[in-house]
């Protein structure tokens, strides 16, 4: 099996494997009681990350302007290095000798744990950029508190990613005050971006029984926790953008945690997982 | 759409460990800060380095290759602008 993409790393089984040799003892990670929940809450984890960093991915080659492609690169690299690490351990938990590539290539799209945010097209760069913002801003409080997870594998990854994410998060708060607070037009695909996103975001927040589960272990934070900071950044940052907060419901569309996506994510498994499915086992 | 072009900044890094920021290319951006991001993203994906400066290319007053043989030529024949061009006694020691 290919390992996915990691052009920085390129020894990152080695690495992988280096690392888990002296890791600290976990015991949710052999909890049999909390296995299914564990296991569905670890996809959601690395789901995002491969959904969103796919998205991004997307624009490769394609972005307004070289310094912009390769910041978007570069976001969706750091995502996919997430993504190996949450799947890692998801297939660790479940014990059922799938791989993360497994994990990621093999799926179909009701398997597939991401928020319905994630999965959405790209659009212009005002939503992608807005989407990032929206995602980042819920990203670095959620890994924030996942460093002081009671499970030290899911507290080395959050610490792992979190440095990256606290740069998602600077980088793409700067650009839509600069997009919200630019031109005319600028501030208009913004605003239009946001309405669209808005429906959307409450699907982060909203706990189910593995949510429950999970916090209720002290792997994870109550999701509801960290509502309160997550409208505190975007407040300021859409204040400091000149752009209104939409009047709608937050949460009107949910269930992608579920397995219940958009008709976007068949489109997305179809590109990303073709050649695994078409040449099962192909490596490079 | 209007379509404007961002300035060109160059960019320079110190190294991990070097003690001194070294040109290492240019890019656009429309403002220092966005310069310092840009530079991040393009120039230290492999850990290259620890300090950022950029400046605006405008900003950079530069010798004109034209008048290169006035401008250098002079120093062309003075090896004794070299500190190594001097023997030294063996009285003075090490230096």
């Amino acid at each position: 099996m290919p390992s996915l993409p990691d052009a920085a790393t390129p020894d990152a089984a080695a690495l992988a494997q280096e690392a888990a040799a002296h890791q600290a003892h976990d015991p949710h990670v052999a909890d049999v009681g909390l296995q299914p929940a564990f296991f569905d809450w670890l996809c959601r984890m690395g789901d995002n990350a491969l959904i969103l960093g796919h998205r991004i991915s997307e624009w490769c080659g394609h972005g307004p302007v070289l310094e912009e492609d390769i910041a978007l690169a570069n976001t969706a690299l750091d995502l996919i290095g997430h993504t190996q690490m949450w799947l890692g351990l998801a297939a660790e938990v479940e014990g059922a000798g799938r791989s993360a590539d497994d994990l990621a290539y093999l799926r179909d799209a009701m398997k597939l744990r991401n928020l319905k945010l994630v999965e959405l097209p790209n659009g212009d760069m005002a939503v992608t950029l807005m989407r990032e913002f929206l995602f980042d801003a819920f990203h670095f409080e959620l890994l924030t508190a996942l460093t002081t997870s009671s499970s030290p594998r899911v507290a080395e990854i959050a610490a792992k990613a979190l440095k990256e994410v606290s740069y998602h998060v600077e980088r793409s708060s700067d650009l839509v005050v600069r997009l919200g607070d630019g031109t005319e037009e600028s501030h208009a695909r913004m605003q239009a971006a946001l309405d669209r996103l808005w429906p959307y975001t409450g699907e982060m927040f909203a706990a189910d029984a593995v949510d429950e589960a999970i916090a209720e272990a002290g792997i994870a934070p109550a999701l509801a926790d960290l509502l309160a900071r997550w409208q505190q950044t975007v407040d300021e940052v859409l204040t400091e953008a000149t752009l209104s907060k939409p009047e709608q419901r937050f949460d009107a569309h949910k269930g992608g945690k579920q397995g219940r996506h958009t008709e976007h994510l068949g489109y997305i498994l179809a590109e990303m997982q073709f050649l695994q499915r078409a040449y099962p086992g192909a490596s490079w | 759409m209007s379509k404007k072009e961002w300035p060109l900044w160059e960019i320079f890094i110190r190294g991990q460990h070097g003690l001194n920021h070294r040109h290492v290319g240019s890019l656009h951006a429309p403002d220092a800060e966005m310069a310092l991001r840009n530079a991040r993203d393009v120039y230290t994906r492999r850990k290259e380095g620890v300090s950022i400066w950029v400046v605006e290319s405008r900003q950079i007053t530069a010798s004109s290759p034209s008048e290169k043989g006035p401008m250098f030529d002079p120093a062309e024949s003075k090896v004794y602008r070299h500190p190594t061009f001097f023997d030294i006694p063996d009285e003075v020691g090490h230096m």
